[in-house]
């Protein structure tokens, strides 16, 4: 009878509490590092709608020195960096197209090679609240609205359309409508929008299957668990090319024959300093050309693809 | 005599007074404390719109309960498998015939290699493994091979404890049911394993509670159960608001569970005499 009355009160209120910030803390079972993701509802509004981008300073002006450490830039990516977005994950080589976009980006800024810094982060976070280690972050991240509400996105430096990946003799092989995919079964990675984009525009008939990453979908492709999976077409052509032995890209959804397309942006914490400074980094590289070269030269063969029409 | 332990009782009930009063204080000044000083710290507003944002909490709740029925339906499938391979796992332990040693091994090589595999390994092995041995779609049913690993893992586990509620009644409960002329599969059937079972219903509520957790697990090889839909919706709206929305569905069964749980073992305590002083 000593203590035992107040301990039985106080327990499980605290229990109770430990129970939801646990709860909170140790998620992650939905994301791996690169969040290969693809746009949903938002699409091509989301860019006209971008944040301030007319009244941002000039690129290397106001706010582009609002960095975590003074004079560097300190550039965030997945862990690992997945070709072709980073070739051999060595971001601070340059070498493909994400790892070139940043530097392109960040000489706009002010910031030479030399001031470049890497970091890995997760999905997780690059969204968490709080101090963050970088400066902006870029892992194929797509720019919609909702997420805006809890992270500042850059202007888009690529916009990419879903494609589906199959093994051969798929029952999603020869697919040249979404109607041929109603019956297919699906499989996608957690937390990209190429999941949204299978269950809002092919609605299949059947409930889609997630995964962590490609592995999952690959060892799920092989275990005939699903008939085909979806990913942004970069991804799904490199999938196809060299991870998944035996499978092919069946087809791409481009915005043209009623597709939905996915915006990469770079995200930033929300209301940083620099975002406007990004911003108009990114506006100049487009408006002189640099971005496109930078997208021949990494991605110029990973855009092809059969089409497939929606509607 | 009476008049004794009246004057014990009164000081008792004072006493539990006392406690009361003391843990009504502690809790109203802990919450107080909570609710007071977290809203001061700097962060607070960036937490509150990542962690507990309303409308976020709104828009996934009900997707998430939609998820939380396949969860409930594995949970619901796997928990007598666990409990009869647990018990024929303990029940191969136990036996004591020399002829039988190979069930015994296999018995113990069971209990030790299961438990000693992380879970999430066996999910990929047999979640992807065993389907692509060549298994039509239905039998490739990655819910089917989640739930069996379900099985597998937690009946290693739960023989276990099944073992040590056998290896708890006397060994003079076995004896004299023997010089009673009962069989051995009879002692065990009508002597032991009712004792065994009601000294082991507290930690048997205990993994049935883990299991509950665990059963998200199976979400790695494909299906969608409420953690992963937590995720999804995590990553759609960038926001951790739906893991508490989880939590607090989690928190609905598991509580009463784990409120279950307690109550039988104070009963258990006041069947079997044990005193209830702390």
């Amino acid at each position: 009878m000593r203590t035992s009355p107040a301990l039985r009160r106080i327990v499980p209120v605290l229990a109770a509490s430990a129970l939801v910030f646990a709860a909170c803390g140790s998620d992650d079972d939905s994301d791996s590092t690169e969040a290969t993701d693809a746009p949903t509802e938002t699409d091509a509004a989301a860019a006209t709608d971008a944040p301030a981008a007319t009244d941002a300073p000039a690129a290397g002006g106001e706010g582009c020195d609002a960095t975590i450490s003074d004079g560097v830039l300190t550039v965030a990516t997945g862990e690992p960096a997945f070709y072709p977005w980073v070739i051999d994950d060595a971001p601070e080589t340059g070498d493909g197209f994400e790892a070139a976009v940043a530097y392109a980006v960040a000489a706009e800024m002010g910031y030479d090679e030399a001031s470049v810094e890497w970091a890995r982060t997760t999905f997780d976070e690059a969204i968490q609240p709080g101090a963050k280690n970088f400066d902006m972050n870029l892992q194929q991240y797509s720019i919609t609205e909702e997420r805006r509400e809890n992270i500042d996105f850059s202007l888009p430096y690529y916009t990419s359309n879903q494609a589906i990946v199959a093994l051969e003799g798929s029952a999603a092989e020869g697919a040249t409508t979404v109607a041929d995919l109603v019956d297919v079964k699906f499989g996608a990675q957690a937390g990209t929008t190429s999941l949204a984009f299978i269950e809002e525009v092919i609605q299949p008939s059947q409930d889609v299957f997630v995964y962590d990453d490609n592995v999952g979908a690959k060892a799920a492709l092989e275990a005939n668990q699903i008939d085909a999976a979806v990913f942004d077409l970069p991804t799904a052509l490199y999938v196809s090319g060299v991870e998944i032995e035996g499978s092919l890209v069946v087809g791409q959804f481009p915005a043209d024959a009623g597709g939905t397309t996915d915006e990469f942006g770079f995200v930033l914490e929300k209301d940083s300093a620099l975002t406007p400074c990004v911003d108009a980094a990114i506006t100049a590289i487009t408006d002189s050309g640099e971005l496109d070269a930078i997208t021949q030269e990494w991605l110029a063969d990973f855009t092809g693809a059969p089409v497939i029409t929606v509607e | 005599m009476t008049d004794r332990s009246t004057r014990r009782e009164i000081y008792e009930r004072s006493r539990r007074r006392r406690s009361i009063f003391i843990a009504t204080t502690s809790t109203i000044v802990v919450v107080a404390a909570m609710i007071v000083l977290v809203p001061m710290a700097p962060g607070w507003d960036r937490v509150r719109q990542s962690f507990f944002d309303g409308d976020v909490f709104a828009e996934t709740f009900p997707g998430l309960v939609e998820a939380f029925w396949l969860d409930v339906r594995i949970l619901l499938w796997s928990t007598p498998l666990i409990l009869v391979v647990a018990l024929l796992v303990a029940l191969a332990r136990n036996t004591r015939s020399p002829a039988l040693f190979p069930l015994r091994a296999f018995a113990i090589i069971y209990t030790d290699v299961l438990r000693g595999i992380p879970v999430i390994l066996l999910v990929f092995l047999i979640g992807f493994g065993v389907p692509a041995l060549g298994l039509s779609r239905t039998w490739a049913n990655p819910v089917i091979w989640g739930t069996v690993t379900l099985v597998l893992s937690y009946s290693a586990y739960v023989a276990e404890v099944i073992r040590a509620g056998i290896d708890s009644v006397h060994e003079s409960q076995r004896a004299a049911a023997r010089s009673l002329g009962m069989t051995s599969r009879q002692t065990m059937g009508t002597i032991v394993l009712p004792q065994a079972f009601r000294r082991i219903v507290p930690p048997l509520m205990n993994s049935f509670v883990s299991l509950q957790k665990d059963v998200a697990l199976v979400s790695l090889i494909g299906p969608v159960e409420i953690l992963r839909q937590a995720g999804i919706d995590k990553a759609k709206f960038a926001n951790f608001t739906p893991y508490v929305a989880a939590a607090i569905i989690f928190l609905a069964i598991t509580i009463p569970c784990t409120r279950l749980a307690d109550w039988a073992l104070a009963r258990q305590r006041r069947r079997t005499g044990a005193t209830t002083i702390a």
